[in-house]
């Protein structure tokens, strides 16, 4: 990793990096941290994904975008280890992730957050950060008992905890449950809660979901502070206007598989995206095709 | 009426014989359920094997009494061993399906006719634990007010009592840890934790050998206390007893189990020696003294019901913890 940057020049950095990739399905990247082959992942009948190629550029934000039931989640499922292919193989820096349990996925650097915010209601905010720590010698059982083991390094997990809240504007509300806390603060302490692992991709699914305007900017600065300390972002997004003004690639999915990526402004022009999103034919009744990108729910989906 | 039959038979169940019994069962709960959100409905099961691991080893095989003990409690780690690897990976409800069959099937086999030979059948097996109360100190019985203890009793209350005490404070240490916060982490979303890159599976296993095993300190108990073991003490009515305790005392809380024993059994001791004296005594004349055993657990009953309706979070929760939830 590069030594410490200024803002924005990390954006560059990726922007740049990425001006020379096709805006094609499966396109090689200059350094991809995430190279996905042949993964398939069937539910009975339905194929849920279906990923010849794709390649996940190190220290840029890429967005998963597509219409519902396109197989996003289920694709950040397979990533991090929660689900299982039926077929296809799957690295993270070189090391295939293929069978390896969520939590080993994680210890490598490899950590998301849920669609539907996963707080630790009845643990404080300190405990939740806390918990996040790799490498916590008092999480064995033979060392619980005697703090003369952990207590060290429980007070350094503390200071970086603080540190890290205090960044999210969570330090007022440490000792406070989890639980208590409104929608957006959860999101806000999930994805501080993912960084106390010190991962190098950070998965976020839907992190904009559920949380109100004011604290949507708040959000979207840390995840492009992300970015500025050097790790690499994949997210599920369904607010346009936060893909566009985030993210250095967008993937689009449509019915499990990858049908288009590229630069957000190319991407949202693409044509098998718009068909994806509206269904193919949504422009011959009507004589007008300008408000293509304002309906939310395609037509040909489930 | 004689109130101080009442009161002294009330006091000295309240800390008596049974109350360690299942204060050790459910201290082990608190771990499962309470720390770790792991539905055990087999606890009785832990207390069994334990139990019968004591007695088959001295009366049967006639080893030592502590090679019994050691026996009791690698019966109680297999144990955990066998419910937890087919069902950990599995949702909650599994283990809770698997642990009380498991807890059944382990009382039908030793009250089996087929084993009646190892285990002795439903009359079980008698008189192993001399060896421990040959270490006896006390020399006499206990008559300190209303508490009235034999010499053999106070030996057991004494050392049931002392195993609660050391339990509870290495429960208390332990959740205090890094590793209680795992396990609590587990009880509230156990993917999170998972993303969080910790082995889910080993922690739970973790937790359900230790709560085992200070389940089968109650087993041991239970067998020693009475110089005898019977399937159908192990019965699955144990285990729901000792969740009443602890949800009465209060889950995931260090004194929940212990407070919640001693309430139960006074509540249950209290009721039952009230009426039987009340309707010797004429005072009571619409129930039979045969009556008082099925009357005694309705109106404990409803005093557990008005319990959660009033304070649903037990003696020592809290209600803005629990109230979480429903969030």
């Amino acid at each position: 990793m590069p030594a410490e940057t200024t803002a924005g020049t990390r954006k560059e950095a990726a922007v740049a990096a990425l001006s020379t990739v096709a805006h094609t399905p499966g396109s090689k990247k200059p350094d991809p941290i995430v190279v996905v082959d042949g993964m398939v992942r069937r539910f009975g009948g339905l194929t849920a994904v279906n990923v010849d190629h794709v390649e996940i550029q190190r220290g840029a934000i890429t967005a998963l975008i597509g219409p519902n039931g396109a197989g996003k989640t289920t694709f950040f499922n397979l990533l991090t280890g929660f689900d299982q292919p039926d077929e296809g193989d799957w690295s993270l820096n070189g090391t295939s992730l293929k069978g390896v349990a969520p939590h080993k996925v994680a210890r490598m650097g490899m950590v998301r957050t849920f669609q539907l915010t996963k707080a630790l209601s009845k643990l404080t905010v300190m405990d939740n950060m806390r918990l996040g720590a790799t490498g916590q010698s008092g999480e064995s059982f033979w060392r619980a008992a005697l703090p003369f083991f952990w207590s060290a390094q429980e007070k350094k997990n503390t200071e970086r905890s603080m540190e890290l809240l205090t960044r999210f504007k969570l330090d007022a509300k440490k000792d406070d449950f989890a639980g208590e806390m409104s929608g957006g603060q959860r999101k806000l302490l999930e994805m501080a809660r993912a960084l106390m692992v010190g991962p190098e991709m950070v998965m976020l699914d839907e992190p904009m979901a559920g949380v109100n305007p004011a604290l949507t900017q708040s959000l979207l600065g840390h995840i492009k502070d992300l970015r500025e300390q050097g790790m690499t972002v994949l997210f599920v997004e369904h607010d346009m206007d936060m893909v566009r003004d985030i993210s250095d690639w967008v993937i689009v999915m449509g019915q499990g598989q990858v049908i288009a990526e590229g630069p957000p402004d190319t991407v949202m022009a693409d044509q098998a995206v718009i068909d994806a999103y509206l269904g193919s034919h949504h422009d011959q009744a009507l004589t007008e095709s300008g408000e293509a990108f304002t309906a939310d729910q395609p037509e040909e989906q489930a | 009426m004689d109130w101080n039959t009442i009161i002294s038979q009330t006091i000295t169940q309240a800390v008596g014989v049974l109350a360690v019994i299942y204060c050790l069962a459910a201290v082990g709960l608190n771990v499962h359920f309470g720390y770790t959100g792991l539905l055990n409905f087999g606890q009785s099961g832990f207390l069994a094997v334990a139990a019968y691991g004591l007695a088959v080893t001295v009366a049967n095989i006639g080893l030592s009494f502590w090679a019994g003990i050691v026996v009791g409690i690698i019966a109680a780690i297999l144990l955990a061993l066998l419910l937890g690897v087919p069902t950990l990976r599995l949702r909650a409800d599994y283990l809770a399906i698997v642990t009380i069959a498991a807890a059944e099937i382990i009382r039908l086999i030793v009250r089996s006719v087929t084993f009646r030979e190892w285990f002795g059948g439903s009359d079980g097996i008698t008189r192993f634990a001399d060896s421990f109360y040959a270490l006896n100190p006390f020399s006499g019985p206990l008559a300190l007010g209303p508490l009235k203890f034999s010499q053999n009793d106070l030996w057991v209350v004494t050392v049931g009592w002392s195993l609660v005490a050391l339990t509870s404070l290495l429960v208390w240490s332990l959740m205090r840890s890094p590793w209680g916060r795992v396990l609590r982490g587990i009880r509230e979303d156990e993917d999170a934790v998972r993303s969080l890159g910790k082995n889910v599976y080993a922690y739970k296993m973790q937790s359900l050998i230790l709560g085992g095993v200070i389940g089968a300190l109650g087993g041991f108990v239970s067998a020693i206390a009475f110089q005898s073991v019977q399937p159908d003490t192990f019965s699955t009515d144990f285990t729901f007893f000792a969740y009443t305790i602890l949800i009465l005392g209060g889950a995931a809380r260090i004194f929940g189990p212990i407070v919640g024993t001693m309430i139960f059994w006074a509540l249950l001791v209290f009721i039952g020696e009230f009426l039987s004296e009340a309707v010797s005594a004429g005072v009571i004349t619409f129930i039979t003294s045969t009556q008082v055993g099925q009357i005694r657990f309705m109106l404990v009953g409803l005093g557990l019901m008005m319990l959660m309706i009033f304070r649903p979070q037990g003696i020592f929760g809290d209600r803005k913890e629990l109230a979480l939830d429903a969030r």
